[in-house]
Protein backbone atom coordinates (compact mmCIF):
# COMPACT_ATOMS: atom_id res chain seq x y z
CA UNK A 1 0.00 0.00 0.00
CA UNK A 2 2.64 2.35 0.68
CA UNK A 3 4.44 1.51 -2.27
CA UNK A 4 1.78 2.74 -4.21
CA UNK A 5 0.94 5.23 -2.76
CA UNK A 6 4.29 6.85 -3.15
CA UNK A 7 4.50 5.83 -6.74
CA UNK A 8 1.16 7.84 -7.29
CA UNK A 9 2.13 10.64 -5.29
CA UNK A 10 5.30 11.24 -6.81
CA UNK A 11 3.82 12.56 -10.19
CA UNK A 12 1.40 14.73 -8.81
CA UNK A 13 4.01 16.41 -6.16
CA UNK A 14 6.51 16.67 -9.60
CA UNK A 15 3.91 18.68 -11.66
CA UNK A 16 4.01 21.23 -9.41
CA UNK A 17 7.50 21.91 -11.30
CA UNK A 18 11.45 22.04 -10.33
CA UNK A 19 10.89 24.53 -7.72
CA UNK A 20 13.21 23.61 -5.67
CA UNK A 21 12.28 25.66 -2.69
CA UNK A 22 12.68 23.87 0.29
CA UNK A 23 10.76 24.95 3.32
CA UNK A 24 7.55 24.16 1.18
CA UNK A 25 8.29 21.04 -0.26
CA UNK A 26 7.24 18.88 3.11
CA UNK A 27 3.87 20.92 2.55
CA UNK A 28 3.06 19.70 -0.50
CA UNK A 29 4.28 15.93 0.07
CA UNK A 30 1.53 16.09 3.05
CA UNK A 31 -0.99 17.05 0.57
CA UNK A 32 -0.06 15.58 -3.23
CA UNK A 33 -3.28 15.56 -4.59
CA UNK A 34 -4.37 18.65 -3.18
CA UNK A 35 -4.16 20.60 -7.07
CA UNK A 36 -6.08 17.88 -8.61
CA UNK A 37 -8.75 17.73 -6.08
CA UNK A 38 -9.12 21.15 -6.65
CA UNK A 39 -8.80 21.30 -9.79
CA UNK A 40 -11.61 18.71 -10.13
CA UNK A 41 -13.53 19.93 -7.54
CA UNK A 42 -13.62 24.02 -8.58
CA UNK A 43 -16.02 23.69 -11.83
CA UNK A 44 -19.11 21.79 -9.77
CA UNK A 45 -18.31 23.92 -6.63
CA UNK A 46 -18.41 27.30 -8.26
CA UNK A 47 -21.40 26.19 -10.80
CA UNK A 48 -23.60 24.78 -7.98
CA UNK A 49 -22.23 27.32 -5.44
CA UNK A 50 -23.28 30.03 -7.13
CA UNK A 51 -26.14 29.32 -9.64
CA UNK A 52 -27.87 27.07 -6.65
CA UNK A 53 -27.02 27.14 -3.21
CA UNK A 54 -26.19 31.25 -2.72
CA UNK A 55 -29.65 31.84 -4.42
CA UNK A 56 -31.60 29.38 -2.05
CA UNK A 57 -29.85 31.69 0.92
CA UNK A 58 -30.46 34.53 -0.78
CA UNK A 59 -34.30 33.37 -1.20
CA UNK A 60 -34.70 32.75 2.74
CA UNK A 61 -33.09 36.50 3.39
CA UNK A 62 -35.41 38.47 0.83
CA UNK A 63 -38.46 36.51 2.22
CA UNK A 64 -37.84 38.98 5.04
CA UNK A 65 -36.90 42.24 3.09
CA UNK A 66 -38.54 44.55 1.10
CA UNK A 67 -37.02 44.71 -2.25
CA UNK A 68 -38.43 46.24 -5.59
CA UNK A 69 -34.90 44.52 -7.28
CA UNK A 70 -33.76 48.01 -7.32
CA UNK A 71 -31.74 50.03 -4.77
CA UNK A 72 -31.09 47.61 -1.46
CA UNK A 73 -33.37 45.13 0.24
CA UNK A 74 -34.79 46.71 3.45
CA UNK A 75 -35.47 44.35 6.25
CA UNK A 76 -38.85 44.23 7.90
CA UNK A 77 -39.10 41.31 9.64
CA UNK A 78 -42.11 38.86 8.95
CA UNK A 79 -44.11 40.91 7.66
CA UNK A 80 -43.77 39.13 4.45
CA UNK A 81 -44.82 36.12 6.33
CA UNK A 82 -47.92 37.36 7.72
CA UNK A 83 -49.27 38.90 4.61
CA UNK A 84 -48.58 35.38 3.03
CA UNK A 85 -51.06 34.29 5.90
CA UNK A 86 -53.62 37.23 5.65
CA UNK A 87 -53.66 36.89 1.44
CA UNK A 88 -56.50 35.11 -0.33
CA UNK A 89 -54.94 35.22 -4.10
CA UNK A 90 -51.75 33.27 -2.54
CA UNK A 91 -53.70 31.05 -0.28
CA UNK A 92 -55.89 29.81 -2.99
CA UNK A 93 -53.26 29.23 -5.09
CA UNK A 94 -51.36 26.90 -2.75
CA UNK A 95 -54.81 24.96 -1.89
CA UNK A 96 -54.17 24.57 -6.19
CA UNK A 97 -51.13 23.59 -6.46
CA UNK A 98 -52.38 20.91 -3.44
CA UNK A 99 -55.55 19.69 -5.50
CA UNK A 100 -53.11 19.79 -8.71
CA UNK A 101 -50.51 17.38 -6.70
CA UNK A 102 -53.51 15.41 -5.55
CA UNK A 103 -55.06 14.76 -8.61
CA UNK A 104 -51.72 13.67 -10.29
CA UNK A 105 -51.03 11.47 -7.73
CA UNK A 106 -54.43 9.86 -8.21
CA UNK A 107 -54.54 9.48 -11.99
CA UNK A 108 -50.09 9.04 -12.88
CA UNK A 109 -49.82 6.43 -10.07
CA UNK A 110 -52.08 3.60 -11.24
CA UNK A 111 -51.81 4.73 -15.15
CA UNK A 112 -48.11 4.84 -14.67
CA UNK A 113 -47.90 1.19 -12.62
CA UNK A 114 -50.05 -0.33 -15.81
CA UNK A 115 -48.15 1.14 -18.68
CA UNK A 116 -45.03 -0.04 -16.71
CA UNK A 117 -46.05 -3.44 -16.56
CA UNK A 118 -47.55 -3.56 -19.16
CA UNK A 119 -44.07 -2.63 -20.98
CA UNK A 120 -41.91 -5.28 -18.74
CA UNK A 121 -43.56 -8.00 -20.85
CA UNK A 122 -42.00 -9.63 -22.83
CA UNK A 123 -43.62 -9.69 -26.69
CA UNK A 124 -42.30 -7.61 -29.19
CA UNK A 125 -45.56 -5.56 -29.75
CA UNK A 126 -45.17 -4.66 -26.29
CA UNK A 127 -41.52 -2.99 -27.33
CA UNK A 128 -43.45 -1.26 -30.10
CA UNK A 129 -45.94 0.43 -28.28
CA UNK A 130 -43.29 1.36 -25.44
CA UNK A 131 -40.99 2.76 -27.30
CA UNK A 132 -44.06 5.40 -29.20
CA UNK A 133 -45.28 5.78 -25.44
CA UNK A 134 -41.82 7.68 -24.66
CA UNK A 135 -42.57 10.35 -27.58
CA UNK A 136 -44.27 13.22 -25.75
CA UNK A 137 -41.49 12.84 -23.04
CA UNK A 138 -39.09 14.16 -25.98
CA UNK A 139 -41.17 17.29 -26.77
CA UNK A 140 -40.83 20.24 -24.54
CA UNK A 141 -43.45 21.67 -22.58
CA UNK A 142 -43.37 24.70 -24.66
CA UNK A 143 -44.32 22.86 -27.80
CA UNK A 144 -46.46 20.38 -26.30
CA UNK A 145 -48.94 23.27 -24.79
CA UNK A 146 -49.29 24.88 -28.23
CA UNK A 147 -50.23 21.78 -29.93
CA UNK A 148 -53.12 21.52 -27.27
CA UNK A 149 -53.95 25.13 -27.72
CA UNK A 150 -54.61 24.42 -31.80
CA UNK A 151 -56.17 21.09 -30.91
CA UNK A 152 -58.40 22.49 -27.91
CA UNK A 153 -59.45 25.55 -29.68
CA UNK A 154 -63.45 25.57 -29.20
CA UNK A 155 -63.79 27.16 -32.29
CA UNK A 156 -61.43 26.09 -34.60
CA UNK A 157 -59.30 23.50 -32.92
CA UNK A 158 -59.67 19.67 -34.14
CA UNK A 159 -61.55 18.70 -30.99
CA UNK A 160 -64.31 21.16 -32.34
CA UNK A 161 -64.32 19.17 -35.58
CA UNK A 162 -64.19 15.81 -34.00
CA UNK A 163 -67.15 16.85 -32.36
CA UNK A 164 -69.02 17.87 -35.66
CA UNK A 165 -67.80 14.64 -37.30
CA UNK A 166 -69.19 12.27 -34.84
CA UNK A 167 -71.94 14.68 -33.43
CA UNK A 168 -70.46 14.65 -29.96
CA UNK A 169 -71.81 17.54 -28.56
CA UNK A 170 -69.77 16.82 -24.79
CA UNK A 171 -66.79 17.14 -27.01
CA UNK A 172 -67.49 21.00 -27.73
CA UNK A 173 -66.31 22.55 -24.50
CA UNK A 174 -64.23 25.56 -23.65
CA UNK A 175 -61.85 23.42 -22.30
CA UNK A 176 -58.95 26.09 -21.45
CA UNK A 177 -61.27 28.44 -20.32
CA UNK A 178 -63.80 27.34 -18.03
CA UNK A 179 -63.23 27.32 -14.43
CA UNK A 180 -65.13 23.84 -13.63
CA UNK A 181 -63.69 21.89 -15.76
CA UNK A 182 -60.04 23.46 -17.09
CA UNK A 183 -58.04 22.88 -13.93
CA UNK A 184 -58.48 18.90 -14.43
CA UNK A 185 -58.02 19.52 -18.81
CA UNK A 186 -54.38 21.13 -17.33
CA UNK A 187 -53.86 17.14 -15.17
CA UNK A 188 -55.04 15.26 -17.89
CA UNK A 189 -52.07 17.58 -20.45
CA UNK A 190 -49.43 17.20 -17.89
CA UNK A 191 -50.27 13.34 -17.44
CA UNK A 192 -50.07 12.75 -21.38
CA UNK A 193 -46.76 14.54 -21.38
CA UNK A 194 -44.98 12.99 -17.78
CA UNK A 195 -46.75 9.73 -17.66
CA UNK A 196 -43.85 7.77 -19.61
CA UNK A 197 -41.45 8.78 -17.07
CA UNK A 198 -43.63 6.87 -14.45
CA UNK A 199 -43.95 4.26 -17.11
CA UNK A 200 -40.09 3.99 -17.37
CA UNK A 201 -39.79 3.86 -13.63
CA UNK A 202 -42.51 0.62 -13.13
CA UNK A 203 -41.15 -1.15 -15.93
CA UNK A 204 -37.81 -1.14 -14.30
CA UNK A 205 -39.41 -2.08 -10.77
CA UNK A 206 -41.38 -4.81 -12.55
CA UNK A 207 -38.19 -6.68 -14.10
CA UNK A 208 -36.24 -6.32 -10.97
CA UNK A 209 -38.94 -8.89 -9.72
CA UNK A 210 -37.54 -12.37 -9.66
CA UNK A 211 -39.70 -14.63 -11.60
CA UNK A 212 -38.91 -17.40 -9.15
CA UNK A 213 -41.37 -16.17 -7.14
CA UNK A 214 -44.13 -16.10 -10.05
CA UNK A 215 -42.86 -19.48 -11.01
CA UNK A 216 -43.58 -20.53 -7.60
CA UNK A 217 -47.21 -18.49 -7.50
CA UNK A 218 -48.39 -20.62 -11.00
CA UNK A 219 -47.31 -23.76 -9.48
CA UNK A 220 -49.49 -23.08 -6.25
CA UNK A 221 -51.98 -22.51 -9.69
CA UNK A 222 -52.66 -18.59 -8.34
CA UNK A 223 -54.20 -16.30 -10.83
CA UNK A 224 -53.28 -13.69 -12.18
CA UNK A 225 -54.87 -11.11 -9.74
CA UNK A 226 -53.93 -12.96 -7.39
CA UNK A 227 -50.10 -12.76 -8.31
CA UNK A 228 -50.70 -9.09 -8.70
CA UNK A 229 -51.74 -8.34 -5.28
CA UNK A 230 -49.73 -10.44 -3.47
CA UNK A 231 -46.34 -10.53 -5.30
CA UNK A 232 -46.88 -7.59 -7.84
CA UNK A 233 -47.82 -4.72 -5.62
CA UNK A 234 -45.28 -5.82 -2.74
CA UNK A 235 -42.58 -6.09 -4.17
CA UNK A 236 -42.94 -2.63 -5.82
CA UNK A 237 -43.88 -1.32 -2.71
CA UNK A 238 -40.36 1.27 -3.11
CA UNK A 239 -40.78 2.08 -6.77
CA UNK A 240 -44.41 3.03 -5.88
CA UNK A 241 -42.70 5.37 -3.02
CA UNK A 242 -40.16 6.73 -5.84
CA UNK A 243 -42.78 7.35 -8.45
CA UNK A 244 -45.18 9.54 -5.57
CA UNK A 245 -42.34 11.37 -4.14
CA UNK A 246 -41.34 12.31 -8.52
CA UNK A 247 -45.13 13.00 -8.84
CA UNK A 248 -45.50 15.21 -5.64
CA UNK A 249 -41.77 17.60 -6.42
CA UNK A 250 -42.99 17.42 -9.72
CA UNK A 251 -46.51 18.69 -9.74
CA UNK A 252 -46.10 20.88 -6.77
CA UNK A 253 -43.67 22.98 -8.82
CA UNK A 254 -45.76 22.71 -12.20
CA UNK A 255 -45.21 26.00 -13.88
CA UNK A 256 -45.05 25.74 -17.89
CA UNK A 257 -48.09 24.47 -18.96
CA UNK A 258 -50.36 26.70 -16.67
CA UNK A 259 -48.11 30.12 -17.89
CA UNK A 260 -48.52 29.59 -21.64
CA UNK A 261 -52.40 28.26 -21.98
CA UNK A 262 -53.84 29.70 -19.25
CA UNK A 263 -52.05 32.32 -17.14
CA UNK A 264 -53.80 31.18 -13.96
CA UNK A 265 -57.58 31.76 -15.20
CA UNK A 266 -60.03 31.95 -15.90
CA UNK A 267 -61.26 33.33 -12.15
CA UNK A 268 -57.65 32.70 -10.81
CA UNK A 269 -58.74 28.89 -10.55
CA UNK A 270 -55.90 27.68 -12.06
CA UNK A 271 -53.80 30.00 -10.27
CA UNK A 272 -50.90 27.73 -8.69
CA UNK A 273 -47.63 28.29 -6.03
CA UNK A 274 -45.13 28.90 -8.73
CA UNK A 275 -46.97 30.65 -11.40
CA UNK A 276 -48.39 33.02 -8.50
CA UNK A 277 -44.59 33.57 -7.02
CA UNK A 278 -43.62 34.50 -10.70
CA UNK A 279 -46.21 36.85 -11.36
CA UNK A 280 -44.96 39.33 -7.79
CA UNK A 281 -41.43 38.71 -8.70
CA UNK A 282 -41.46 39.31 -12.54
CA UNK A 283 -44.80 41.27 -13.06
CA UNK A 284 -45.48 43.27 -9.42
CA UNK A 285 -41.09 43.80 -8.54
CA UNK A 286 -42.13 42.52 -5.06
CA UNK A 287 -39.08 40.44 -4.96
CA UNK A 288 -39.41 40.33 -0.90
CA UNK A 289 -43.16 38.81 -1.26
CA UNK A 290 -42.36 36.31 -3.83
CA UNK A 291 -39.29 34.85 -1.42
CA UNK A 292 -41.85 34.30 0.81
CA UNK A 293 -43.82 31.84 -1.79
CA UNK A 294 -40.40 30.67 -2.76
CA UNK A 295 -39.77 29.33 0.27
CA UNK A 296 -42.95 27.76 1.17
CA UNK A 297 -43.03 25.54 -3.01
CA UNK A 298 -38.67 24.88 -1.45
CA UNK A 299 -40.06 23.87 1.98
CA UNK A 300 -42.90 21.70 0.63
CA UNK A 301 -40.76 20.07 -1.85
CA UNK A 302 -37.72 19.34 0.53
CA UNK A 303 -40.30 17.82 3.22
CA UNK A 304 -41.76 15.74 0.83
CA UNK A 305 -39.14 14.03 -0.84
CA UNK A 306 -37.46 14.15 2.94
CA UNK A 307 -40.22 12.14 3.97
CA UNK A 308 -40.53 10.03 1.46
CA UNK A 309 -36.77 9.52 1.25
CA UNK A 310 -37.02 8.33 5.41
CA UNK A 311 -39.52 5.58 4.16
CA UNK A 312 -37.53 4.03 1.55
CA UNK A 313 -34.00 4.26 2.81
CA UNK A 314 -31.26 6.70 0.47
CA UNK A 315 -30.28 3.41 -1.49
CA UNK A 316 -34.22 2.17 -1.75
CA UNK A 317 -34.04 0.44 -5.29
CA UNK A 318 -31.29 -1.46 -5.12
CA UNK A 319 -32.40 -2.87 -1.62
CA UNK A 320 -34.99 -4.04 -3.31
CA UNK A 321 -34.53 -7.52 -3.24
CA UNK A 322 -33.95 -8.11 0.24
CA UNK A 323 -36.37 -9.65 2.23
CA UNK A 324 -36.61 -12.11 -0.72
CA UNK A 325 -35.11 -15.07 1.49
CA UNK B 1 -58.69 -18.84 -21.91
CA UNK B 2 -58.53 -16.75 -19.15
CA UNK B 3 -55.01 -16.16 -20.11
CA UNK B 4 -55.62 -14.77 -23.88
CA UNK B 5 -58.52 -12.63 -22.29
CA UNK B 6 -56.04 -10.50 -20.32
CA UNK B 7 -53.85 -10.79 -22.87
CA UNK B 8 -56.45 -8.85 -25.22
CA UNK B 9 -57.62 -6.41 -22.69
CA UNK B 10 -54.13 -5.57 -21.88
CA UNK B 11 -53.45 -4.80 -25.91
CA UNK B 12 -56.68 -2.85 -26.15
CA UNK B 13 -56.12 -0.80 -23.81
CA UNK B 14 -52.38 0.16 -24.66
CA UNK B 15 -53.90 0.55 -27.79
CA UNK B 16 -56.36 2.90 -26.60
CA UNK B 17 -53.17 4.70 -24.80
CA UNK B 18 -51.45 4.61 -28.11
CA UNK B 19 -54.15 6.25 -29.77
CA UNK B 20 -54.37 9.31 -26.85
CA UNK B 21 -50.46 9.97 -27.15
CA UNK B 22 -50.37 9.65 -31.37
CA UNK B 23 -53.33 11.36 -32.21
CA UNK B 24 -52.50 14.80 -31.34
CA UNK B 25 -49.06 14.67 -32.67
CA UNK B 26 -50.74 13.37 -35.98
CA UNK B 27 -52.81 16.13 -35.87
CA UNK B 28 -49.96 18.59 -35.96
CA UNK B 29 -48.68 16.85 -38.52
CA UNK B 30 -51.51 16.57 -40.73
CA UNK B 31 -52.15 21.10 -39.79
CA UNK B 32 -48.90 21.71 -40.19
CA UNK B 33 -49.57 20.76 -44.03
CA UNK B 34 -52.28 23.17 -44.64
CA UNK B 35 -52.74 26.76 -45.63
CA UNK B 36 -53.74 29.46 -43.25
CA UNK B 37 -56.77 29.48 -45.25
CA UNK B 38 -57.45 25.76 -46.14
CA UNK B 39 -57.49 25.08 -42.40
CA UNK B 40 -60.14 26.92 -41.37
CA UNK B 41 -62.49 25.50 -44.05
CA UNK B 42 -61.25 21.94 -44.27
CA UNK B 43 -61.48 19.00 -41.80
CA UNK B 44 -58.22 19.55 -40.51
CA UNK B 45 -58.65 15.70 -39.24
CA UNK B 46 -58.24 14.38 -43.08
CA UNK B 47 -54.47 14.36 -44.97
CA UNK B 48 -55.06 16.81 -47.65
CA UNK B 49 -53.05 20.03 -47.41
CA UNK B 50 -49.31 19.02 -48.91
CA UNK B 51 -48.26 22.29 -49.62
CA UNK B 52 -45.21 23.93 -47.25
CA UNK B 53 -45.96 27.51 -46.96
CA UNK B 54 -46.18 27.05 -43.25
CA UNK B 55 -43.04 25.74 -42.96
CA UNK B 56 -41.83 29.19 -45.16
CA UNK B 57 -43.64 31.01 -42.60
CA UNK B 58 -41.87 29.92 -39.95
CA UNK B 59 -38.57 30.15 -41.09
CA UNK B 60 -38.92 33.31 -42.49
CA UNK B 61 -40.30 34.52 -38.99
CA UNK B 62 -37.04 33.60 -38.04
CA UNK B 63 -37.01 30.84 -36.14
CA UNK B 64 -33.81 29.54 -37.53
CA UNK B 65 -32.00 31.88 -35.27
CA UNK B 66 -33.61 30.29 -32.48
CA UNK B 67 -32.99 26.89 -33.51
CA UNK B 68 -29.45 27.88 -33.70
CA UNK B 69 -29.47 29.45 -30.33
CA UNK B 70 -30.86 26.48 -28.97
CA UNK B 71 -28.15 23.97 -30.24
CA UNK B 72 -25.58 26.15 -29.20
CA UNK B 73 -26.92 26.21 -25.72
CA UNK B 74 -27.29 22.69 -25.56
CA UNK B 75 -24.03 22.01 -26.53
CA UNK B 76 -22.33 24.12 -24.29
CA UNK B 77 -24.50 22.73 -21.71
CA UNK B 78 -23.51 18.80 -22.23
CA UNK B 79 -19.99 19.67 -22.81
CA UNK B 80 -19.73 22.07 -19.46
CA UNK B 81 -21.97 18.71 -17.72
CA UNK B 82 -19.84 15.71 -18.54
CA UNK B 83 -16.34 17.31 -18.39
CA UNK B 84 -17.32 19.04 -15.46
CA UNK B 85 -18.65 16.29 -13.82
CA UNK B 86 -16.50 13.54 -14.52
CA UNK B 87 -13.68 15.59 -13.43
CA UNK B 88 -15.52 15.69 -10.02
CA UNK B 89 -16.52 12.36 -10.07
CA UNK B 90 -13.39 10.76 -10.41
CA UNK B 91 -11.78 13.55 -7.54
CA UNK B 92 -14.70 11.86 -5.23
CA UNK B 93 -13.41 8.62 -6.10
CA UNK B 94 -10.13 9.15 -5.52
CA UNK B 95 -9.88 12.36 -3.57
CA UNK B 96 -6.33 12.90 -1.43
CA UNK B 97 -8.35 15.81 0.45
CA UNK B 98 -11.56 16.15 1.64
CA UNK B 99 -12.73 18.85 -0.28
CA UNK B 100 -14.43 16.54 -3.32
CA UNK B 101 -16.41 15.04 -0.64
CA UNK B 102 -17.54 18.46 1.22
CA UNK B 103 -18.64 20.11 -1.95
CA UNK B 104 -20.43 16.28 -3.15
CA UNK B 105 -22.72 16.98 0.09
CA UNK B 106 -23.61 20.14 -0.54
CA UNK B 107 -24.64 18.89 -4.00
CA UNK B 108 -26.55 15.94 -2.87
CA UNK B 109 -28.33 17.99 -0.59
CA UNK B 110 -28.89 20.36 -3.47
CA UNK B 111 -30.87 17.02 -5.12
CA UNK B 112 -34.09 17.93 -3.58
CA UNK B 113 -34.36 21.60 -3.88
CA UNK B 114 -36.75 22.52 -6.71
CA UNK B 115 -35.78 24.72 -8.96
CA UNK B 116 -38.59 26.64 -9.58
CA UNK B 117 -38.07 27.64 -5.63
CA UNK B 118 -34.91 29.65 -6.32
CA UNK B 119 -35.51 31.51 -9.86
CA UNK B 120 -35.61 34.94 -8.13
CA UNK B 121 -32.67 35.29 -6.62
CA UNK B 122 -31.01 33.43 -9.87
CA UNK B 123 -32.33 36.22 -11.62
CA UNK B 124 -30.66 38.69 -9.49
CA UNK B 125 -27.48 36.76 -9.32
CA UNK B 126 -27.30 36.41 -13.00
CA UNK B 127 -28.31 40.34 -13.22
CA UNK B 128 -25.51 41.00 -10.78
CA UNK B 129 -22.61 38.95 -12.88
CA UNK B 130 -23.70 40.92 -15.85
CA UNK B 131 -24.72 37.59 -17.19
CA UNK B 132 -28.32 38.64 -17.45
CA UNK B 133 -30.08 38.07 -21.56
CA UNK B 134 -26.66 36.37 -22.37
CA UNK B 135 -26.62 32.80 -24.00
CA UNK B 136 -23.59 32.72 -21.66
CA UNK B 137 -25.88 32.91 -18.89
CA UNK B 138 -28.41 31.38 -20.19
CA UNK B 139 -26.06 27.87 -20.60
CA UNK B 140 -24.11 28.04 -17.07
CA UNK B 141 -27.18 28.18 -15.47
CA UNK B 142 -29.16 25.30 -17.59
CA UNK B 143 -26.47 23.70 -16.70
CA UNK B 144 -26.12 23.89 -12.49
CA UNK B 145 -29.87 22.82 -13.31
CA UNK B 146 -28.81 19.81 -14.01
CA UNK B 147 -25.38 19.34 -12.14
CA UNK B 148 -26.44 17.84 -9.16
CA UNK B 149 -28.57 14.70 -10.54
CA UNK B 150 -25.51 14.48 -13.26
CA UNK B 151 -22.94 14.48 -10.41
CA UNK B 152 -24.69 11.73 -8.67
CA UNK B 153 -25.10 9.48 -11.35
CA UNK B 154 -21.50 9.81 -12.33
CA UNK B 155 -19.97 9.61 -9.11
CA UNK B 156 -21.68 6.57 -8.38
CA UNK B 157 -20.35 5.01 -11.52
CA UNK B 158 -16.62 6.09 -11.56
CA UNK B 159 -16.58 4.99 -7.50
CA UNK B 160 -17.77 1.00 -8.90
CA UNK B 161 -14.59 1.14 -10.98
CA UNK B 162 -12.88 -1.55 -9.43
CA UNK B 163 -9.65 0.04 -7.06
CA UNK B 164 -7.55 -2.78 -8.82
CA UNK B 165 -7.50 -1.44 -12.50
CA UNK B 166 -6.74 2.09 -10.89
CA UNK B 167 -3.72 0.67 -8.78
CA UNK B 168 -2.70 -1.44 -11.66
CA UNK B 169 -1.89 1.87 -13.35
CA UNK B 170 -0.50 3.64 -10.59
CA UNK B 171 1.70 0.90 -9.98
CA UNK B 172 3.23 1.51 -13.05
CA UNK B 173 3.88 4.98 -12.71
CA UNK B 174 0.97 6.26 -14.02
CA UNK B 175 0.30 9.75 -13.01
CA UNK B 176 -3.55 11.02 -11.72
CA UNK B 177 -3.72 12.72 -15.16
CA UNK B 178 -2.81 9.29 -16.71
CA UNK B 179 -5.36 7.47 -14.66
CA UNK B 180 -8.11 9.69 -15.69
CA UNK B 181 -7.32 10.27 -19.80
CA UNK B 182 -6.63 6.31 -20.14
CA UNK B 183 -8.90 4.44 -18.07
CA UNK B 184 -11.90 6.73 -16.20
CA UNK B 185 -12.50 8.47 -19.28
CA UNK B 186 -12.78 5.07 -21.66
CA UNK B 187 -14.28 3.12 -19.21
CA UNK B 188 -17.07 6.02 -18.61
CA UNK B 189 -18.02 6.18 -22.53
CA UNK B 190 -21.46 4.79 -21.88
CA UNK B 191 -22.48 6.99 -19.00
CA UNK B 192 -21.66 9.69 -20.24
CA UNK B 193 -23.70 9.33 -23.36
CA UNK B 194 -26.65 8.94 -20.51
CA UNK B 195 -25.73 12.17 -18.80
CA UNK B 196 -25.20 14.19 -22.14
CA UNK B 197 -28.88 13.07 -23.42
CA UNK B 198 -30.48 14.08 -19.77
CA UNK B 199 -28.41 17.47 -19.81
CA UNK B 200 -29.23 18.06 -23.64
CA UNK B 201 -32.86 17.22 -23.10
CA UNK B 202 -33.10 19.54 -20.80
CA UNK B 203 -31.08 22.69 -21.79
CA UNK B 204 -33.53 21.79 -25.54
CA UNK B 205 -36.43 21.80 -23.88
CA UNK B 206 -36.20 23.88 -20.86
CA UNK B 207 -38.65 27.04 -20.78
CA UNK B 208 -38.38 28.37 -17.04
CA UNK B 209 -34.88 29.19 -17.38
CA UNK B 210 -35.03 31.45 -20.59
CA UNK B 211 -38.46 33.00 -19.61
CA UNK B 212 -36.90 35.01 -15.91
CA UNK B 213 -32.75 35.11 -17.78
CA UNK B 214 -33.24 36.26 -21.59
CA UNK B 215 -35.61 38.40 -23.19
CA UNK B 216 -34.27 40.03 -26.43
CA UNK B 217 -34.26 38.06 -30.02
CA UNK B 218 -30.70 37.70 -30.34
CA UNK B 219 -30.93 35.12 -27.04
CA UNK B 220 -33.96 33.55 -27.85
CA UNK B 221 -34.03 29.77 -27.75
CA UNK B 222 -36.57 27.68 -29.00
CA UNK B 223 -39.11 26.62 -26.28
CA UNK B 224 -39.50 30.78 -25.31
CA UNK B 225 -39.44 31.60 -29.05
CA UNK B 226 -42.20 29.09 -30.01
CA UNK B 227 -44.63 31.13 -27.73
CA UNK B 228 -43.51 34.26 -29.14
CA UNK B 229 -43.88 32.84 -32.36
CA UNK B 230 -47.71 32.04 -31.21
CA UNK B 231 -47.78 35.61 -29.69
CA UNK B 232 -47.33 36.82 -33.25
CA UNK B 233 -49.16 34.26 -36.06
CA UNK B 234 -51.41 32.99 -33.14
CA UNK B 235 -54.01 32.82 -35.67
CA UNK B 236 -52.45 30.48 -38.21
CA UNK B 237 -52.43 27.11 -36.69
CA UNK B 238 -50.73 24.96 -39.61
CA UNK B 239 -46.84 27.49 -39.47
CA UNK B 240 -47.36 27.19 -34.71
CA UNK B 241 -47.56 23.24 -35.79
CA UNK B 242 -44.84 23.24 -38.37
CA UNK B 243 -42.64 25.47 -35.74
CA UNK B 244 -43.77 22.71 -32.79
CA UNK B 245 -42.94 19.81 -35.55
CA UNK B 246 -39.70 21.66 -36.13
CA UNK B 247 -38.73 22.27 -32.72
CA UNK B 248 -38.93 18.50 -31.84
CA UNK B 249 -37.15 16.95 -34.74
CA UNK B 250 -33.50 17.00 -33.28
CA UNK B 251 -34.83 15.22 -30.60
CA UNK B 252 -36.91 12.74 -32.45
CA UNK B 253 -33.99 12.01 -34.59
CA UNK B 254 -32.04 11.04 -31.37
CA UNK B 255 -34.25 8.95 -30.22
CA UNK B 256 -34.79 7.15 -32.94
CA UNK B 257 -30.73 6.40 -33.69
CA UNK B 258 -30.19 5.76 -29.31
CA UNK B 259 -33.33 4.32 -28.17
CA UNK B 260 -31.60 2.84 -25.12
CA UNK B 261 -29.70 5.72 -24.12
CA UNK B 262 -32.13 8.38 -24.50
CA UNK B 263 -34.54 5.82 -22.45
CA UNK B 264 -31.53 6.01 -19.62
CA UNK B 265 -30.68 9.54 -20.42
CA UNK B 266 -34.67 10.50 -19.54
CA UNK B 267 -35.11 8.65 -16.87
CA UNK B 268 -32.06 10.00 -14.98
CA UNK B 269 -31.00 8.96 -11.43
CA UNK B 270 -34.05 7.14 -10.50
CA UNK B 271 -34.01 4.59 -13.27
CA UNK B 272 -30.80 2.82 -13.41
Amino acid sequence: MSLQRTKAEAPAAGRGGPAPAAPRRPHRRARPGLLADLVGSTGVGLIYGVLILIPLLVAVALSFCNWNGLGSPAWIGLRNWTRFFHDPVALSALVTSLKIVGLSWIVQLPLGMALGLFAAGRQRYRAVYSTLFVVPLLMSTAGTSLMWQGLLDPNLGGLHWLAVKLHAGWLQQNWLGSPTITLYVLVFLITWQFIPFQMLLFQVGRRQIPNVLYEAASLDGSTGLHRFWHITLPQLAYTIVTSTMLIVVGSLTYFDVIYILTQGGPDNTTNVLALQMYQVAFSQYEYGYASVLAVVLGVLGVVVAFALMRITGFGAMSSQQEGIG
Amino acid sequence: VRRRIGGFTAWLLATIWLIVVLAPIYYMVVASLRSPGAYFTADPWLPGGSGLSAYRTVFSAGLGSYFVHSVLVTTGCVVLTLVLSLAFAFRVARMKTRLPRVVFRFVVLGLAVPIQAIIVPLNVVVVKLGLYDTLTGLTLALTASTIAVSVLIMVNFVRDIPRDFIDAMTVDGGSEWSVFWHLILPLSRGVLVSVGIYAGLNAWNNFLLPLILTQSSSTLVLPLGLVKFQGLYGVDVPALMAAVLLSAVPLFLVYVVARRKVLAGLSGFVVR
